[in-house]
């Protein structure tokens, strides 16, 4: 499961939300290269909580501040606003209750940075509309039967969330099929369409 | 031989081969117990250096059975220092960056006052005349250790099982005296089984006629019989069903068929016999009784109202935990519960746990996965606390 830095634009863009010396919690870690990338250039005090036990071992082992846990289960024990930022990137999709666990972490976090593919994306509308088939994408690569990712959403649906949460969107960033961000002139519709990957930057 | 080692044993307990620190009347040793221990006695190792700022200082808890020899040659053994895999020089815990401090617990056997220890009121060893040994009460003498040398903060405390609840309660009594911290297989409060299980040890001791009531010096014998009991079920404990399979299955020891009688026919019950009679040549009985006590009445939230984040609240500690899959004395669930405790705490913990079918036991072993953890883990706060790599 590693993935080159190169493969993860939306880690540097969640890097660029982060101010220096910040606390951050890192939801779903993986192999800790967003935790890497902000100690090195932004010298955060930084945790991690991770999945599998192997990318906890290999973080822990690399000098990351990273436990084995379930976003879904253990994020409970965290207390209120114990960090500036809680980040999850590339994971919500991947929880049993979404709705909870972006509610953990407003909670935990003074701010929460979500970042997650957008399954508004018009490769995917496309593969829906004329394959009539679950899109199967590089950025998406599973099948739907093997897929860890089980709760899609779009970037519209995700807003609604937000809103229902009590929260507000501070910053938000759609980024195209080539990583490259998309104007912020641009209307919500538009960002749905044409972004393949969402970062969204939230207070309550 | 075996007199010969016990003789030995025996003197280790009040002229020890290690250097010892006594405290007078002056500085009494305050116990759980209600009591003060007075005068007592420290028996210690060093490695390494303490440098100038006294900032690279290691302080390693040993276990149950353990003793301050982690990374020389046992005197009454020979055999390698216990933790000769991970501290020396050059190896993961390098003697020539670090200065490492390993001292007898209280209630050992092995220099540092305890059971064995002459009684200075009676001129007899105390037997059980010494008041119970609480996991704090190890530790407090420690911190008289470490004030000796100077050191106002030790960069790690760590240690696994009986050590690891040594370092747990370093961490949550003397926080602001701890860097970095390192619990291995082990729990914030011993469970009814292990308990139960040290119950048997105890009562294996006290059942043997050569205990006498723990006067047992004075009669001029040892309870070897029963101690060798002790470890022998306590050292299952320490293994797993899957370690003991690989390595001995059904095997017949020496012999192509049952013999049928009460012999050792089977491999497992000659290797434990084994662990049994070299257990007592370097054992004391009493102290084993007096350690096994010590661990079932740690209770490290019990301390703090019930609820184990509060032991913790506040800290600045760096934390690693430790836990192995295999391990049933300590399984992961108790490390578990500590990493939550330390995360409602907003503690710095990282927690690992190693896939390994080798049981309690494995902290002891060559476990890369292990040692990868340990040295990132006192990688990383080194560089945090600015010592030289």
């Amino acid at each position: 499961m590693s993935v080159n830095r190169a493969q993860r634009v939306d880690l540097e863009v969640v890097a660029g939300l982060i101010p220096p010396l910040s606390r951050v919690l890192d939801v779903g870690s993986g192999d800790g290269l967003l935790l890497e990338l902000l100690q090195e250039t932004k010298q955060v005090d930084g945790r991690g909580l991770e999945l599998s036990q192997r990318g906890v071992n290999e973080c822990v082992a690399r000098g990351l501040s990273v436990i084995q846990g379930d976003a879904d289960t253990d994020l409970e024990f965290y207390p209120d606003k114990g960090f500036d930022f809680v980040v999850l990137s590339q994971t919500l999709q991947a929880t049993r209750n979404p709705k909870l666990v972006l509610d953990e972490l407003l909670r935990i976090g003074n701010r929460a940075i979500v970042s997650f593919p957008n399954f508004g994306h018009w490769r995917v509308r496309l593969s829906l509309f004329f394959k009539g088939r679950m899109p199967v994408t590089e950025d998406l690569p599973y099948s739907w039967y093997d897929t860890p990712n089980i709760h899609f959403c779009t970037i519209r649906d995700f807003v609604n969330l937000v809103e229902e949460l009590g929260a507000s969107v501070e910053k938000a960033t759609a980024l195209d099929g080539n990583g490259q961000k998309i104007g912020l002139s641009m209307p919500w519709w538009f960002w749905n369409f044409f972004g393949q990957q969402a970062v969204f930057l939230l207070k309550r | 031989m075996t007199a010969l080692r016990a003789a030995k044993t025996n003197n280790e307990a009040d002229n020890p081969s290690s250097p010892v620190l006594r405290f007078g009347p002056d500085k009494p040793l305050k116990l759980d117990a209600g009591t003060l221990l007075s005068p007592f006695q420290i028996a210690y190792q060093t490695y390494g250096t303490l440098n100038d700022a006294r900032s690279n200082a290691i302080l390693v808890c040993h276990a149950l059975t353990g003793d301050q020899h982690v990374a020389n040659t046992n005197p009454v053994t020979g055999k390698p220092g216990w933790w000769e895999v991970l501290i020396g020089p050059g190896k993961i815990i390098d003697t020539n960056r670090f200065f490492v401090i390993c001292s007898n617990v209280i209630g050992g056997c092995l220099g540092s006052t305890g059971p064995a220890s002459t009684n200075p009121a009676t001129g007899k060893p105390y037997g059980l005349d010494l008041p119970i040994i609480t996991i704090r009460d190890m530790v407090r003498a420690q911190l008289m250790l470490v004030d000796h040398f100077g050191i106002e903060k030790l960069f790690c405390v760590l240690g696994g099982s009986m050590g690891g609840m040594q370092v747990l309660e370093w961490a949550s009594c003397y926080s602001e005296r701890v860097f970095s911290a390192l619990p291995i297989a082990t729990g914030a409060r011993h469970s009814s089984q292990n308990i139960a299980f040290h119950e048997v040890g105890r009562q294996a001791v006290m059942a043997d006629p050569d205990w006498h009531g723990g006067k047992y010096f004075e009669h001029g014998k040892r309870p070897e019989k029963g101690l060798a009991v002790a470890r022998m079920a306590a050292h299952i404990t320490y293994l797993s069903e899957a370690a003991l399979h690989r390595k001995f299955g059904r095997n017949l020891q020496d012999r192509e068929a049952l013999t049928f009688g009460f012999d050792a026919d089977f491999q497992i019950e000659s290797y434990l016999r084994h662990q049994g009679m070299t257990f007592v040549d370097r054992f004391d009985a009493n102290s084993y009784l007096y350690m096994t006590r010590s661990m079932d009445y740690f209770d490290l939230a019990a301390d703090h109202g019930g609820r184990l984040a509060d032991a913790f609240a506040g800290t600045k500690t760096r934390f690693c935990l430790v836990s192995f899959t295999s391990d049933w004395l300590f399984p992961t669930e108790e490390s578990r519960s500590i990493v939550h405790a330390l995360n409602a705490a907003g503690a710095s913990v990282s927690f690992v746990e190693i896939d390994t079918d080798r049981g309690h036991d494995a902290f002891l072993l060559d476990e890369p996965e292990l040692f990868a953890a340990i040295n990132g883990f006192i990688g990383s706060a080194a560089r945090a606390r600015g010592l030289r790599a």
